[in-house]
């Protein structure tokens, strides 16, 4: 079996588990299933939100303290090193960007 | 080397060209976005996409803003402005996007799509003229026609 396969059965497993897990928290605290399905879109999208902002998060540190560093090495080329870091922090927080369009999308559509 | 702490930015900050650069972008855009926008959703679409487009562009100038004041004190500030900056405008976002999500002018899509495009168009067309030309301006390639008329042989 490749290991996309198993990946991949890997994931219906967790999809099941969570399913069943939702279930089982319907069946305990009496919600209907639109207010389970309600809560579940809401805790999807908090973590797409979270999830996403991680990634940017650490790229723009390494980014910045590269780049300070840079400039701090040689400030006569501070100008080009800017330039070029703030180029790469919004392409970087595009990443983020994209993580709150899903969030708004899964919570308020 | 100098220390991040003491050594500071001198002179024009480049940054705050590069979002003046983006914004004025951003307003060439705004019409073909409005107008695409009201094809597809009407009227709350367009309005939608202008408020998106707003947001971006505030984004943008924000962020160009932090890092020239921060600058000017020194790069260490600087960094710690752009890392920062960069979860203080994720929140103004989501606080603007917040703020007028059950306004009957405001239709989600047409809002989050124009955020994602509008960010990720104005970046890649500012790439295009940023690179060395900015830097190095004698190095800034001459317009088509100029090179045009130079004889080839």
């Amino acid at each position: 079996m490749s290991v996309l396969a198993q990946v991949a059965n890997g994931l219906a497993d967790v999809a099941q588990d969570v399913v069943e897990l939702a279930q089982e928290a319907t069946d305990a605290t009496g919600l209907t299933a639109d207010e389970a399905k309600a809560n579940a879109a809401a805790s999807g999208a908090g973590m797409a939100y979270g999830l996403a902002a991680i990634g940017p998060g650490i790229g723009i540190g390494y980014l910045v303290g590269q780049a300070v560093q840079a400039m701090a090495r040689q400030p006569e080329s501070a100008g080009q090193v800017q330039t070029t870091m703030f180029l790469g922090i919004a392409f970087t927080e595009a990443l983020a960007l994209i993580g709150f369009v899903v969030f708004i999308l899964l919570k308020f559509v | 080397m100098g220390s991040p702490m003491t050594t500071r930015l001198e002179g024009p900050a480049p940054a705050m060209s590069v979002a003046l650069d983006l914004v004025k972008r951003g307003l060439y855009l705004a019409p073909v976005a409005l107008i695409a926008s009201a094809v597809f959703w009407g009227g709350a679409g367009a309005a939608s996409t202008a408020y998106g487009l707003a947001i971006v562009l505030v984004n943008f100038f924000l962020a160009a803003w932090l890092l020239q004041v921060t600058g000017r004190i020194s790069f260490a500030l600087m960094g710690a402005a752009a890392m920062f900056g960069f979860l203080l405008r994720l929140g103004l976002i989501f606080l603007a996007v917040l703020l007028v999500k059950d306004q009957a002018w405001v239709e989600l899509i047409p809002l989050g799509l124009t955020i994602i495009i509008t960010h990720l168009a104005l970046l890649f067309w500012e790439l295009k003229y940023v690179s060395a030309s900015l830097a190095f301006p004698g190095l800034k390639p001459p317009p088509v026609e100029a090179s045009a008329s130079t004889p080839s042989a």
